[in-house]
Parts: structure tokens; sequence; C-alpha cells
């Protein structure tokens, strides 16, 4: 089963291209992680996805529909948490799940049931009614991942879900991401910690809007000879800065 | 539909009650702008510096400055100084006007069919110096009428005046002042409502949600309604009480071309808000794009009838050209439905207009 399937996506602001004909697939159950430096296109690719973005050409599928004419449809299947905090400071943990829920659609006793499943799972709730604004960023990212999940979404997109987040609250997030996945659910997420990149079953590394590698963490380091996933993007990174025309 | 549409307008109204320093803001100032306004920039003259030169000394001409001098048009301020004076006292602005009784007055007021007496008028503001003359014209016919009843003219125009027997502007210049401040604050309102989404960030965990941008402006309208419908009955409850303004026709009417307006005013500053990428520039196209126009172009200050052909037709856009009429119209005519339906139908149009437009400007992805 395919989840996301993307052929030569390409998307460009006036004259300059931030993605550029990329092709990738992610199965279904899958932990997907998108790697690359700041301004490699993987929050634009991200957008494309779903649906904030229209592609400037290619063709990608989320769920087996069309980014371009059926996003309305993939808006309700997919859940997705930006790069920037996005929900309303000035609203408590609770009325922002609660709005949400509203928003999907949910019934008030879906919502009030929701909303309590989501508080255990994230260990929100001491933190309920509290506003978001006095909220760490720790639990702020927990907040925004639960607000993505509320209507059950089978693929989730995770814009760096954890810069910005101490150690331990990353290695929790890593454990909730687990948990989704073991359930069925594919996760695509970027960042730029390449300790968590260890964890994905495959991983992307993107440089200047093109996918330079794609393959399991295991394999880009035989590939690479290297002990970790810090020093395969190293080297994946000065390939790609000798000889840019390859791509 | 109705569930999403009902959790935007609840969240809208968590905005604004958390943010309650905007509300006191947004309650107070219009409620203060009436006071400056109101009392302030007021049309109505009274207490007009008047120099009156008396040379007939007669008990008639005493009789004639005593009916001028009863009314508080008039203030007198010096009487009786020689001619060469006049001049000198019109360039010091120590008067406004003198008025000068002939030493035959009484005389002639006897023999002559008419009798002259002269008024010189400081005209260096013109408005003023017309209603100084028709004022005065208009206490000396009554002067006629009184004392001498065997007069008999061809015709005589008697104007009555109706619905604001005072003259008092006030009348006419609060209603004005309401328009305008509500549609300025209705404008206003909505102006940053999905402007502050685009820039917190907020909007683009909406646009991956399944919302239709009719459910974002729809649950966006609606407490701002609300709040514009408060501030338009806080403003319209004071300008009767504190101006006095009488409410003669019907107060459901009212309500209704009230919440018509305010949604025309809403709508305007919604379109801004989807068209703007930052809550400044919203707000400081609102100010440009709703003061001067409906101060100088709706009729609040300059008659419509009398303005440039091409402003006339400028006029008619302007939602508060329409909305002028109508709460003239319902305060101090009592006019009726059936009076106002050209103009309720304005508005209405204007805002379905601009509605129209908004949905259509709205964008569902990033740019
Ligand atoms: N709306 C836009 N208009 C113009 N250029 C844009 C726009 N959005 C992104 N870009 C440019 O496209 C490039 C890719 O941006 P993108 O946000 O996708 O990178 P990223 O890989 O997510 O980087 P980061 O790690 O910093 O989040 C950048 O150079 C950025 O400046
Ligand atoms: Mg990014």
């Amino acid at each position: 089963m395919i989840a996301v399937e993307v052929k030569e996506l390409t998307r460009r602001f006036g004259n300059f291209t931030a993605v550029k004909k990329v092709s990738f697939s992610v199965r279904k159950g899958e932990i997907f992680g998108f790697l690359g430096a700041n301004g490699a296109g993987k929050t634009t690719t991200i957008r494309m996805l779903c649906g904030l973005l229209v592609p400037s050409s290619g063709q990608a599928r989320v769920a087996g529909l069309d980014v371009y004419t059926e996003y309305e449809q993939i808006k309700k299947n997919i859940g997705y948490m930006s790069q920037r905090f996005s929900l309303y400071e000035d609203l408590t943990v609770r009325e922002n799940i609660r709005f949400y829920g509203g928003v999907y659609g949910l019934s008030r006793a879906q919502i009030k049931e929701r909303t309590e499943e989501l508080l255990s799972f994230l260990k929100l709730h001491e933190q309920a009614h509290k506003l978001t604004a006095s909220l760490p960023l720790g639990w702020k990212q927990r907040l925004a991942l639960s607000t993505a999940m509320l209507h059950n979404p089978q693929i989730i997109f995770l814009d760096e879900p954890t810069s910005g987040v101490d150690p331990v609250s990353r290695k929790n997030f890593w454990l909730l991401i687990y948990q989704l996945a073991s359930e069925g659910r594919t996760i695509f997420v970027t960042t730029h910690f390449m300790d968590e990149a260890e964890y994905c079953n495959r991983v992307s590394i993107m440089q200047d809007g093109v996918i330079a590698e794609l393959d399991s963490p295991q394999e880009l380091k035989k590939k690479y000879h290297a002990s970790n996933m810090q020093s395969v993007f190293m080297n994946v990174v000065k390939r790609a800065q000798n000889e840019p025309d390859s791509f | 539909m109705n569930r999403i549409l009902f959790s935007i307008i609840k969240k809208e109204f968590w905005h604004i009650l958390r943010d309650y320093q905007t509300l006191m803001v947004i309650l107070a100032w219009p409620v203060l702008m009436l006071l400056l306004f109101g009392y302030a920039v007021t049309l109505e003259m009274r207490q007009i510096e008047t120099v009156v030169v008396d040379q007939s000394h007669t008990p008639q001409s005493r009789d004639f400055i005593n009916a001028l001098a009863s009314t508080s048009f008039f203030k007198m301020v010096d009487s009786d100084v020689p001619q060469h004076d006049f001049e000198h006292i019109l360039q010091e602005r120590k008067a406004r006007c003198i008025l000068v009784l002939s030493p035959d007055f009484a005389q002639s007021l006897q023999v002559n069919p008419e009798t002259k007496i002269q008024l010189l008028i400081d005209a260096s503001d013109p408005n003023a110096a017309n209603y100084i003359q028709n004022y005065l014209m208009q206490i000396s016919a009554q002067y006629n009428f009184k004392t001498n009843t065997k007069l008999v003219l061809p015709f005589v125009v008697e104007p009555r005046i109706l619905y604001n027997p005072d003259l008092k502007s006030y009348f006419f210049f609060v209603p004005g002042l309401v328009a305008v401040i509500i549609l300025l604050i209705s404008a206003l309102l909505t102006s940053i409502a999905i402007v502050r989404e685009k820039e917190v960030g907020t909007m683009e965990q909406i646009l991956v949600s399944p919302v239709h941008p009719i459910q974002i402006i729809i649950g966006k309208t609606i407490p701002y309604t609300v709040i514009g419908f408060l501030d338009s009955a806080l403003v319209l409850l004071m300008g009767h009480y504190l101006f006095h303004v009488p409410i003669i026709g019907s107060l459901w009417l009212l309500t209704f071309s009230m919440f018509l307006y305010i949604v025309t005013g809403l709508s305007f500053g919604l379109l801004i808000s989807i068209i703007t990428n930052s809550q400044q520039v919203a707000m400081l196209a609102v100010l440009m794009s709703t003061m001067l126009p409906t101060i100088m172009m709706s009729g609040f200050i300059f008659p419509v009838e009398s303005m440039p052909v091409l402003f006339q037709y400028v006029s008619v856009i302007i939602p508060a050209t329409h909305f002028l009429t109508i709460i003239r119209g319902i305060l101090l005519k009592g006019s009726a439905f059936a009076d106002l339906v050209p103009q309720l139908s304005y508005l209405a149009l204007i805002a379905g207009f601009l509605i129209t437009l908004s949905i259509r400007k709205f964008k569902t992805t990033l740019e």
C-alpha cells in the first residue's frame, strides 16, 4: 500500500525553484524522514502534499487522492503539524482541542471522548485548562500533535516537530511517533537532528530543492562507510556541492 | 456544516473576551468620539456678537432691539458706537454684525410702506453671514406682524420648520456622527480578523482542515456583528439622552437598518483583511478608505445634492450616504420602511457585493 506518491513535483516562487522535480513514494505505516539544510525545500514539499501550496508541475497523490483536484478529500485524511506553532496562544489547551474537533466536524460526544483520549495519551491532563501561551514549547508541540490527531488521520505530516525542544522531550515525542506508526499510521517527518534520522524507516536527504539520497539509515551508513547519520549527511552535502550538475 | 460554523463563532468570541483591553477600547472609543465631536464640532450658531447703533432713540426702536436681544441668537456686546469705528469693530472681530437704526426709524414706520434698517455683516464666513441675515429677517418679520396688524401683503410665506423646529444642528449632526462611527468601528473590527491569523500563522492550521471559506467568513462576521451592535446602541443611546436627539420612528426599523449597515461595514473590513498581509496595512487601509469618503461625500457635512455631479455618483457606493438618509429619516421624521426601501436596498446590495467578493478572494492556499 502506498500512502504518498510523488512524481517530478516542482514548485517555483517567481524565478526561484524551491522544489525541483522530486519523486518518491511512502509506504503505509512507514516513518519517513525528510532531512535537509535550511531552505532545502522540505516545508515547501510538505505544504504541496497538504493542499497548502499548489505545485507548479508534477504529480502527487496522498492517500490515493490527487493533490490538484481532490485536496478537499485529502484534508480529511491527513494530520498536519506546521513548523511554526500555529495553535491559538490565547486559548486553553482544551479549548484548542475542542475548536479543532468542531472544525473537523466531530460531534460533541466525539470531541469529549477524543479530548480525554488525547490528553491522557499525550499526558497533557494537568495542562488542560492552562492558556496555551503559558506552556513550554515541548508541551505546545504535544498539543499541536494532539490537534493534528483529532480526526484519526491515517497519514500524519510533522514539520520539524522537535525543533527548539529539550532532549528529554524530544525522546518522549519520538516514543509517541513510534506508537502512532505501530497503529498502522504513516508518519512523514522532517528534522534537523541526525540522531532522529536513525529512528526513521527510510530517510530522504534534500539539498537545494532536489532529493540527493533516499534509503534506510542502515543502507545509507553502509554506502557512505559511516558510523552515524551525521557523517552520512555531511558526505551527501559535500558530494552535492562538488558536483551540483548531477542533480 | 453547522457545527463547524458554531466552533468558529465560539472561538472568535473567546478571542474577543480574552483580549479585554482591546474590547474596552472598542467600546470606549466610539463614546469618546461622540462626546468629542458632538460637543466640539457643532454647526449650530448662537450668541452672535452684535453691536446695535440706535440713532432713533424712540420706544419703537427700543422695542425692536428688545425683540432681538430676547433671542439667544444675538448677543449685544456694545451699542451706539460712532460710524467711523464700524470698520475697526468688524476687523478686530469684536462683533460679527452691526445693526443700524436710522434717526427716522420711528417716523418712517408710521408714514412709509417700507422702512429700511441697515445690517453690516462680517462675511468672511459666508455661511454664518447668510445665517445671520436670515435670522434677522425672521425676527423683523415677526416684529412687523406684531406691531402692524393692518399690514396687508399680497401673500406671506410663513415657513413652518418641521421635524426639527428649533433648527438644532445637533439633531442633524449626531445621527450623522453615529453613521460615521458605526462604519469605522465595524470595518476596523473585522479588518484584522483574518490578516491577524495569517500573520501569527494560525491560518495555516485552519487551511489544512476541511473548512470552507464561507464558514470562516460567516463565522468571523457573526461575533463582530454582536460587538458592532452593542457599540452602535451605546452611541445611539448617548445621542438620545445626552444630545436629546429624538427617536420618532420605529425602533424595529432602526434596529434592522443598523444591522444591515453594520454588516456592510464588517464585510468591507473582511475584504480588506483578506486582501492584505499585515494587520497594520489592513487598519490603515480601512482608515483611509472609510474616513474621508464617509465624512466628505456621504452628506454628513455637505448635502449630496450640492456636490459636483461626479461626486454624487461616487456617493452612491458609500454605505454611509444611504444610512444617513435612513437614520435621519427614522430619528427625526419617523420615516417608515416603505420610505426607505431604496436606501435599504442599496445597503443590502453593497453588503452582498462585498461578501461575495470576500469569498472569491479568500485564498485556501498559502502564498
Ligand atoms: N512563499 C514563498 N515565497 C518565496 N520563496 C519561498 C516561499 N516559501 C519558501 N520559499 C523559499 O523556498 C526555499 C525552500 O523553503 P522551505 O521552507 O521549503 O525550506 P525548508 O527545507 O523547510 O527549510 P527550513 O529547514 O529552514 O525549514 C527557501 O529558499 C525559501 O526562502
Ligand atoms: Mg521548513
